[in-house]
């Protein structure tokens, strides 16, 4: 690999460094009585509200209809993630520095595959936070699943809820993209130095 | 034949036309007419007033909270009053605010809020009142809301002429509406000339807001009205009107009404200070308190102290000077550039503005009419800058619109006079009803009025709005003074009884407004943190309950073991981390009152059960849907039983 596409790959890695620092994705509650809005943020290693105590009095709205606590302590893939990431990283890096395009098409494939399973991870949780209730909550609503959308908004009861990915993902994305556009540089590079030849 | 039927049907339909167009056409003028001003305090919902008002309460010992232009009444703040809806002078927390010399003292006749201030323009952090019943002074946090200071002026008989603050909030002032024996003793009440005295206090006020009585001076026993600062130019001067010059001490609203002249007492506090500094101070022997309420602590608590200093005037040339002034002054109020002292006499027929420059031009020159108690009389000519003549009857008090003009309340006339700085030409009256006491422009008493209305604050109110018996609220005006002419807008009723108002932009207040108490700040001794934490444990005949509450149950909310006369306290702490979702506690035949705890705070009741048998609790501010269901209940058997101490929920 030329230089600089090797430079885009290391840049690359390194950006998902701010992976660490910014959240992945969303989800905003909106509704009459919470003018401030309320609402989640989903990291690497955590979830928080995007007010502070807004997961807590997340909680404690959801415990009506007999939605389960969100206690990010118990949820593997909190602990996980940071792992997948800093995999990602180390394995860019040493694409990067030995320039083998091999290894960048295996990084990109890595990608697509974590991004399809992080998906799927985040829908089955989500099937599973809105569908399975306490049979001993004070609000039922016969017929009634409250799993919030995989992306996109959803009226549940009196709140919109939406979904959406955050900094973190958009990270990702371009983490991608960079990758690849180093492929297509080296390439035409090769083209080029095919016709030379 | 044709022609004819035309023109019979033209002449109708223009007849008609004109019925229309001039029946209709008026009331639509009517409505125009009526529509602006409604436009004018219309604050459409989900938006804002421009401005916070601040009213005191008078007898009710509050302040009341008000927006602008709309008139919204918004909250009252108990102060000097114990309010069972906050459980304030009810929870074990709250009761130190209200100690006193003469013990638990919890009402008074609350007088005149007065915002803190940076560099003489409002700042928003606190607001002060007085006390005029049992002299004292609270302080009020402006992100709170809540009463954070109280503390107790000694050597005084009435605080009245009080909190004044300095420009920089240096210190608050306070002077005696009543003269005693200082210190106090047991004479004939007709030896009022010979014994009775008065005295001015300067309270500091430090970076925090903790209040200090640095100094006082003993004066003669007038009474002491209202009082102002200085500013800019005169910034080192607190100027005090007087009435009852004439010392009498029966039938005042005859033998107090004798002299055409009492006196505005003008002290030169940074004289003062030199002298405090010299040692040139008498310490006297006085107990009084200062009750502070720690946020952290969510707790209130009460020192005494036992001495003060004071500054004779005798001992201490150039600290003090009486300004001859008609007639019975109430009002003494400073002009936005600290050059004019404008004062208002209750019985007087001109409004007296006096000039600080001629002031100090007098005292230089010794131009006394006489001494009083080693006071030096400045002569009457000597310090006058200019009378407003017809100010309407009855002028009390001045506020200023930072565009070279005053408003003055003219009680008898019930109207507000504008006039004119300089020329003191009245240029507007405007009628107010009824019998307006105080006024308020926004910052009309700072360097920066924000010179946009002007309140009127009114005594009487008959048939203002819909009758409620005998008694009614306090009527107030809002009064648009960017024009020429003053313009009434609106009406609105006020908590009794207002003496005095402040008002502020409300951005200057909303940015800092507290939405919770962090509970991981919270360190209440008796706080928890955590439902799990819940426990009841009994000290001998005390039992000490650390409750939890938050949607949509207590914790414990079963207990049992307490006996028939333990001394039980409630310990409750709101694990709530949401806006505006405080949690009541009442348990069936309190002898006090309820809680009202905020998130993240702790609040403690104590209860003292006299009959066994089972005692319901529950929540009294509305919280959820299940707010109904959030109860418990209390088993209280007699004093010899052998039920242990159990308690629990969910169990």
């Amino acid at each position: 690999m030329k230089t600089r596409s090797k430079i885009i790959i290391i840049v690359a890695s390194l950006l998902l460094i701010l992976t660490f620092f910014f959240p992945i994705w969303y989800i905003d509650l909106e509704a009459p009585q919470y003018p401030e809005g309320i609402g989640l943020e989903i990291w690497l290693s955590k979830i928080t509200g995007q007010n502070p105590n807004d997961l807590d009095n997340i909680n404690g709205l959801n415990h009506y209809i007999g939605m389960k606590r969100i206690e990010p302590n118990a949820i593997p893939e909190l602990t996980i993630m940071p792992f997948v990431i800093i995999f990602m990283i180390v394995f860019g890096l040493v694409s990067g520095i030995l320039g083998k395009r091999s290894l960048v098409y295996i990084w990109i494939v890595l990608f697509v595959v974590m991004a399809a399973v992080g998906l799927y991870d985040f829908y089955l949780w989500g099937y599973d936070y809105g569908h399975d209730l306490d049979p001993n909550a004070a609000i039922k609503v016969p017929g009634m699943a409250y799993q919030p959308p995989l992306i996109g908004s959803k009226m549940l009861l009196n709140f919109n809820a939406i979904s959406m990915p955050h900094i973190g993902s958009w990270i990702l994305v371009l983490t991608v993209v960079l990758a690849a556009v180093a492929l297509y540089l080296d390439k035409k590079n090769k083209t080029f130095e095919v016709s030379n030849a | 034949m044709n022609r004819r039927y035309i023109r019979a049907f033209l002449i109708a339909a223009a007849v008609v036309v004109a019925f229309v167009v001039l029946h209709y056409g008026c009331q639509e003028s009517k409505d125009l007419t009526a529509g602006d001003e409604a436009g004018r305090v219309y604050v459409a919902p989900g938006t804002y007033d421009e401005f916070y008002l601040f009213t005191s309460g008078g007898f009710s010992g509050q302040i009341g909270v008000y927006g602008l232009p709309s008139g919204r009444m918004f909250r009252v703040i108990p102060i000097f009053s114990q309010d069972p809806e906050k459980a304030w002078g009810y929870s074990e927390e709250s009761k130190p605010m209200f100690m006193t010399s003469h013990g638990f003292i919890p009402w008074d006749d609350a007088h005149h809020p007065k915002l803190s201030q940076t560099d003489g323009v409002a700042d928003g952090r606190w607001i002060f009142i007085n006390a005029n019943n049992t002299p004292r002074v609270a302080r009020v946090d402006l992100a709170s809301f809540k009463t954070a200071e109280i503390i107790e002026i000694p050597n005084s008989g009435g605080n009245h002429g009080s909190p004044f603050l300095t420009e920089n909030t240096e210190y608050v002032v306070a002077s005696t509406r009543f003269s005693v024996p200082i210190p106090n003793e047991d004479v004939p009440i007709s030896s009022y000339k010979e014994n009775f005295k008065g005295t001015i206090s300067f309270i500091s006020v430090d970076k925090e807001g903790a209040m200090d009585v640095a100094f006082q001076i003993l004066v003669p026993g007038f009474n002491y009205d209202l009082a102002h600062s200085g500013k800019g130019p005169s910034h080192g001067w607190a100027f005090f009107t007087s009435y009852n010059t004439e010392q009498a001490n029966t039938l005042l609203e005859v033998n107090a009404s004798q002299n055409d002249k009492d006196f505005i007492a003008a002290v030169n506090w940074k004289k003062a200070e030199e002298y405090v500094a010299q040692g040139k101070v008498k310490t006297f022997n006085a107990s009084y308190f200062r009750n502070y309420f720690d946020e952290k602590k969510h707790m209130g608590f009460s020192e005494q102290k036992n001495t003060v200093k004071v500054l004779l005037p005798e001992d201490c040339p150039g600290l003090i000077y009486y300004l001859p002034t008609p007639k019975s002054p109430h009002g003494v109020d400073v002009d936005p550039t600290g050059e004019y002292i404008a004062a208002g006499g209750k019985l007087a027929s001109v409004i007296v503005v006096h000039s600080f420059s001629k002031m100090l031009k007098a005292i230089e020159n010794k131009e006394f009419e006489t001494t009083i108690d080693g006071i030096p009389v400045l002569k009457y000519e000597s310090v006058i800058g200019g009378e407003v003549q017809n100010p309407g009857l009855g002028p009390l008090h001045t506020e200023f619109d930072g565009n070279g003009y005053g408003y003055t309340s003219s009680f008898i006339s019930s109207e507000i006079v504008k006039w004119k700085i300089g020329t003191w030409e009245v240029v507007d009256r405007i009628p107010a009803y009824y019998s307006i006491g105080h006024l308020c422009v926004p910052g009309g008493d700072t360097r920066k009025p924000w010179g946009k209305y002007v309140i009127a604050l009114n005594k009487i109110t008959k048939d203002r709005y819909l009758p409620t018996g005998p008694e009614l609220t306090q009527s107030a005006q809002l009064i648009d003074i960017t024009g020429d002419k003053m313009k009434l807008l609106l009406d609105f009723p006020t908590i009794g009884e207002p003496h005095y108002a402040q008002a502020i932009p409300a951005d200057i207040l909303m940015k800092n407004s507290k939405k919770i108490y962090p509970i991981e700040e919270n360190q209440h001794p008796y706080g928890i943190k955590a439902e799990k934490d819940a426990k009841v444990v009994r000290e001998g005949n005390v039992v000490h309950v650390y409750m939890s509450t938050i949607r949509t149950h207590f914790a414990p909310d079963n207990i049992e073991g307490i006996k028939v006369g333990d001394v039980v306290y409630f310990h409750v702490t709101n694990l709530e981390q949401d806006w505006d979702i405080p949690h009541g506690f009442a348990v069936k035949g309190m002898q006090n009152s309820e809680l009202l705890i905020m998130p993240g705070s702790t609040e403690t009741i104590v209860w003292t059960p006299q009959k066994e048998g089972i005692y319901p609790f529950y929540c009294t501010d509305f919280c959820s849907a299940l707010h109904q269901e959030m109860s418990g209940y209390i088993r209280v058997s007699l004093r010899g039983s052998n039920v242990a101490i159990m308690y629990g929920t969910g169990k």
